[in-house]
């Protein structure tokens, strides 16, 4: 029957040794010898390395000299060089969907021990392979086009430095941030290691070029609430919240502030993390971008009550920018790609209640002691302690959250270099003795294991051990009023009690409070860790299981700026690259409706996700938008009368795989 | 006298292994099943990985015909619920497999033997977890192979078919 | 004896239904009767088995087999007919696809003695006597066919080259297929003598199924006020027309009742049951477990209701522990 369909059926089959990867567990000969008393099979031949140039040329030969006409691959995982064996059959002239691979690394010699076990795994693998291939059928390639214009959400390093690389290469870009102002974490920092230069020095620039930027649409206060589409054509849909203030009219002349009915500061000031007040009318930093200011509805009077003077009103009524009638509004954008840098939140160090935090005012986030140490932060960069006192030692307590079963089994990466550099601020403004309590210190980078040193020179206190406890019980006078550190010193051996004026905890990075949200949204997977997950952890750290869509920054997991910014260029390029291109190629796996054969019994058409099945009823028939379909088979294994079909899995396809795994059953 | 149950003609002797048929999503099950090999995360060889693209391809059929050519268990891997690539395929899967399970309960088929697994890309250990459990489970169910017992439930026609042409063969000489 | 063609009719495992549909050729019968000579056909005529037997293999133009298949007899009966015709048709689902019959594949052979001779209500069978293969009375050996353990349809036991479908075959595919053979212009073999679409095409009530079916609860037909005019899978009944070939020209449907699936699947389906439970299961209208069993409590008896007349030749034949 298949003869007739598809001429004389002449498979190759190509058994990897992958070097030892595979060959060392399967025993490769007897794989390939076993394949040649398969019907159809022609040729079997193994190979150290079938994706190598000599390997690929074997299958070229083989189907120009021995008129091969389907080939079978037994070596990694398909989603590595699936295309790599298309692509060598392409260009023998053979329609690169009579290639079917076999993953008997990643799902055999990789995961089993037993050479005879994994043997036969391998050959009831390949066996169902030869058996399938031969149902294959000559397949177009679909393309579908990329719209040039891409969606950057999150407006943190990684944000900015994406939308401007974008912006930069002319495509339009689209830059969505939930704050008031893009900065992000960066914008909260001090300085930044290993060279000390002022994290505002170097972003703030980087924040006024996205805002000049012709090519940047920048909403800020907005949130991306709904994502369809694919690759090429994604329909986004923006949320725009209502800050109160018209951001066309508002100058960020900032009068509006002065003239607030609240005369003094009253509401914690969210860019310092509580260290300071602000108004219910207030711009969260001074390099805040855009230069507009935003009404805080949970604090104003006019907004909870509406009954206020609304002195604000009247400063700013000439430019009539206060507008208390604002509304949410919404935009619809489509973009052909997407890169999503929303960025983590730092670990609640209440949840390790040992170390006092929340209930020892003394006791800091190392992101708090950022604001503190910062010239234009609460203190006006004087390290004092809540209690108000400047501290004569200070204690740093490295990994809160991170490298600990009981929270989080990561390295946050970017703590230990964090801490070096606040204990060498801490020093220099105070100079008080610091001591860094650490696990192991982690000074991997360029530069940073020099600055290691040089904060060791600076006469930084370095005690080997996991803090048991903070506590204020004095056991002697030198403990009076002081917190105090109990610690096994694991280079002494000894255990010891460190009396502190001030504690800082170095806490550890996690995903975004609402990153599954997030990922449901996109579509895209997350890790264990709960960061999101890219294709590849080595070839493609930024792109995604779902293609046209990029992760850049913190949201993939902790990194610190030079690698979150090369990250944000790397899915840059990637964007960039997709949209100069033009189209997308797609797996040519949809599903499609054998006319003649449908009853119209419509059980297919509730089914699909993607309303790419309607029901036509002038044939009274379902019919399927191939542009629309992705792919997915659910209409196929539902279709009570067998009269759907899916390219690449067809049911004899399938069928016959299943038996070919089964044959000596 | 109680006819003794087809079970117990099967073979259980040492050469048998469970032998499971795989239904993997491509997008979750099977990369985690390709992750779990990346970290050479050890597990029983006793399965038959076929990849579709989503849990939603798995037709009913193909669970049978796996049970019907001799498959010991069948596993369907697809995306935690909410997670489905395909935004909701797993939830077809989902029902189909409750209902499949009061069919294959009602001919006699231990619920063990058919089993829905959500495993996300990132968990490759549930992979070899749920596969190792899932070997253990079918070893102690013993051997379904309804490939043999079809044999042998259609050896009652072979004696007859033998019957009726030793009897031709007879006429024919007489 | 004339060069007509000859055409032979045998039941096996049935319930006599598919006879009478070959006399619900009313009129029509007369002009086949002419047109063919009938050799063989015991529920009309007295032609004996040593009859059959006498005649050349190969004689029969073609014999149409109802019932499936459950004993020894059967069987023989079955290699007989196979050996005397040139062409076997398989008439009626039984014969198709084990038919109602095939239900019996849920029971061993001795749950089913011993209900039917021992245990059922009307039963008074104090010495619990069964039949016996061969019994021996006064120096004389009397035989019974053996009961097989399992029902099988026709082509589970000898070669088949068409098939009539349904329970019974309309007369009009009757009509059509003695026609077909009359005139040497035959499909491929093992082909289904029926269209190959479901039953929804052109089913009354097609129009007024949803395109956006949710299924929320499933109803019994007898427990429910059946809307005479609405697609009974909106009514939340099933129906088993979307996974059954047509050429019934919907009686049922049209009797207010829904399908139950005699006619089998179409070409491109293996197993009938599993395919309407595809389709059902995906519309039910529930996420949770607890919930889509609940709806699931709907369908009492899965097996019944999705194998009505295919379990022999379903996927899994048979309860595999029985």
């Amino acid at each position: 029957m298949s003869e007739k369909k598809n001429g004389q059926v002449r498979i190759g089959v190509y058994i990897c040794h992958c070097g030892a990867n595979i060959a060392d567990t399967v025993d490769v000969k007897a794989v390939a010898e076993y394949a040649a008393t398969l019907p159809g099979v022609v040729i079997a031949r193994d190979y150290k390395y079938m994706c190598s140039d000599p390997g690929q040329e074997l299958i070229q030969q083989d189907i120009e000299e021995h008129q091969i006409n389907r080939v079978v691959v037994a070596a990694c995982s398909p989603s590595l060089h699936e295309h790599t064996f298309r692509g060598a059959a392409e260009r023998a002239g053979l329609n690169p969907f009579f290639v079917q691979m076999v993953n008997i690394r990643e799902h055999d010699s990789w995961v089993h021990t037993e050479r005879e076990a994994a043997t036969v795994k391998a050959k009831d693998l390949v066996r169902a392979a030869v058996q399938r291939v031969y149902f294959h059928k000559p397949l177009e390639k679909r393309r579908v086009p990329i719209h040039p214009e891409v969606l950057v959400v999150g407006g943190g390093i990684a944000g900015i430095h994406a939308a401007l690389t974008v912006a930069n290469s002319g495509k339009k870009v689209y830059l969505v941030e939930r704050e008031a102002t893009i900065g992000g974490h960066m914008a909260q920092y001090d300085k930044t290691f290993p060279t000390l230069d002022c994290a505002a020095c170097i972003l703030t620039p980087k924040m006024s070029a996205v805002k000049a930027h012709p090519n940047i649409v920048l909403w800020t206060y907005s949130e991306v609430v709904s994502v369809d589409g694919s690759v090429g054509d994604y329909k986004v849909v923006v949320k725009r919240k209502p800050r109160y203030i018209r951001e066309d009219l508002c100058v960020g002349c900032l009068q509006c502030i002065d003239a607030c009915v609240f005369k003094e500061p009253k509401f914690d000031d969210e860019f310092n993390l509580g260290l300071s007040k602000r108004k219910p009318i207030y711009i969260p930093f001074p390099q805040a971008t855009p230069k507009v200011v935003v009404i805080d509805p949970e604090a104003c009077i006019q907004l909870r009550t509406g009954k206020c003077k609304r002195s604000c009103l009247e400063a700013c009524v000439e430019r009539g920018a206060i507008d208390f009638e604002q509304k949410e509004t919404y935009e619809e954008i489509h973009v052909g790609s997407i890169i999503i840098a929303t960025g983590f939140k730092t670990f609640d160090p209440r949840r390790l209640p040992q170390y006092g935090y929340g209930r020892y005012p003394n006791v800091y986030t190392t992101l708090e002691v950022e604001r503190l140490v910062n010239a234009s932060g609460p203190t006006s960069g004087q390290v004092i302690t809540r209690d108000g006192r400047v501290p004569k030692s200070v204690g740093i307590i490295l990994c809160v959250g991170s490298r600990d079963e009981n929270t989080n089994r990561w390295c946050s990466r970017v703590c230990c270099m964090t801490s070096l550099k606040l204990a060498h601020l801490i020093k220099e403004h105070t100079g008080a003795e610091v001591y860094i309590f650490y696990i192991d210190m982690r000074a991997a980078g360029k530069g940073y294991e020099e600055f290691y040193q040089r904060v060791l020179n600076e006469g930084v206190h370095f005690v080997r051990g996991r803090v048991a406890e903070i506590t204020d019980w004095a056991l002697d006078p030198s403990e009076e009023g002081k917190l105090v550190a109990r610690v096994e010193d694991t280079n002494t051996g000894f255990v010891r009690r460190i009396p502190l004026d001030m504690v800082v905890l170095a806490v550890g990075l996690e995903p975004q409070f609402d990153a599954h949200e997030v990922q449901r949204m996109f579509g895209i997977s997350c890790s264990l860790d709960g960061f999101f997950l890219e294709k590849h952890p080595k070839l493609a750290p930024a792109p995604t299981y779902t293609d046209g869509i990029f992760i850049a920054g913190l949201c993939h997991g902790p990194k610190d700026i030079p690698d979150t910014v090369m990250q944000a260029g790397y899915a840059a390029a990637e964007a960039i690259a997709l949209a100069d291109t033009g189209y997308f190629e797609l797996e040519p796996n949809t599903a499609y409706v054998v006319e003649e054969e449908c009853s119209g019994c419509k059980s297919c058409v509730p089914l699909c996700p993607y309303q790419a099945i309607t029901f036509k009823e002038d044939k009274q028939k379902a019919f399927i938008n191939e542009v629309l379909c992705k792919g997915c088979g659910t209409c196929v294994a539902a279709c009570p009368s067998g009269s759907i079909r899916q390219n690449l899995f067809e049911d004899e396809e399938i069928f016959s795989e299943i038996e070919g795994v089964l044959a000596y059953a | 006298m109680e006819e003794k149950p087809v079970t117990d003609k099967l073979v259980t002797g040492a050469d048998w292994e469970p032998l499971i048929v795989a239904f993997f999503c491509n997008w979750c099950t099977y990369t985690a099943a390709d992750l779990a090999g990346v970290s050479r995360m050890g597990y029983d060889p006793n399965v038959r990985v076929i990849r579709v693209m989503c849990s939603g391809r798995v037709d009913p059929q193909f669970v049978l015909d796996a049970f019907a050519h001799g498959a010991d268990g069948v596993l369907i891997g697809g995306c935690h619920p909410g997670d489905c690539h395909y935004v909701e395929g797993n939830y077809k899967t989902l029902r189909r497999y409750h209902l499949l399970r009061r069919v294959l309960a009602d001919l006699g088929i231990e619920p063990e033997r058919l089993r829905l697994e959500w495993i996300a890309a990132s968990e490759g250990e549930k992979v070899a977890k749920t596969i190792n459990e899932m070997v253990e489970q079918v070893r102690a169910l013993g051997p379904l192979r309804l490939s043999r017992r079809f044999r042998e439930w259609d050896a009652e026609l072979a004696s007859l078919e033998a019957e009726v042409k030793r009897g031709e063969e007879v006429a024919a000489h007489v | 004896m004339s060069d007509k063609p000859k055409i032979a009719f045998y039941w096996c495992a049935s319930c006599g239904g598919c006879e009478e549909s070959i006399v619900d050729l009313a009129e029509d019968i007369l002009e086949v009767a002419q047109a063919v000579d009938i050799v063989f056909w015991p529920v009309a005529m007295d032609v004996k088995r040593r009859d059959v037997e006498a005649m050349p293999d190969g004689s029969i133009l073609a014999t149409m087999v109802n019932g499936s298949i459950r004993t020894s007899e059967q069987e023989e009966m079955a290699y007989l007919l196979r050996r005397k015709s040139q062409i076997l048709i398989a008439y009626g689902s039984c014969a198709h696809t084990g038919g109602v019959p095939s239900l019996a594949n849920q029971f061993s052979r001795e749950q089913i003695l011993r209900y039917v001779y021992e245990e059922a209500p009307t039963v008074v069978n104090e010495e619990k006597v069964r039949p016996q293969p061969r019994h021996g009375h006064n120096g004389t050996a009397v035989t019974l066919p053996e009961f097989r353990a399992l029902v099988r349809s026709l082509d589970q036991v000898v070669e088949v080259d068409y098939y009539l479908p349904g329970c019974p075959p309309t007369p009009k595919l009757l009509k059509q297929a003695v026609l077909a053979l009359l005139s040497g212009e035959l499909p491929p073999k093992g082909t289904v003598l029926a269209p190959d679409t479901a039953q929804c095409d052109g089913c009354p009530r097609r129009d007024t199924k949803p395109t956006d079916l949710k299924i929320n609860e499933f109803k019994r037909p007898h427990w429910t006020q059946i809307d005479p005019n609405t697609c009974f899978l909106a009514q939340g009944i099933v129906c088993m027309g979307p996974a059954t070939r047509s050429g019934c020209e919907a009686q049922c449907i049209k009797g207010n009742m829904p399908c139950t699936g005699c006619f089998g699947p179409t070409s491109r389906v293996r197993d009938q049951g599993a395919k309407i439970l595809s389709a059902l299961a995906s519309s039910v209208n529930a996420r949770e477990p607890e919930d889509i069993e609940k709806i699931l409590d709907g369908i009492p008896d899965p097996v019944g209701t999705f194998y009505r007349y295919s379990l022999a030749k379903s996927l899994l034949r048979a309860k595999v522990t029985r």
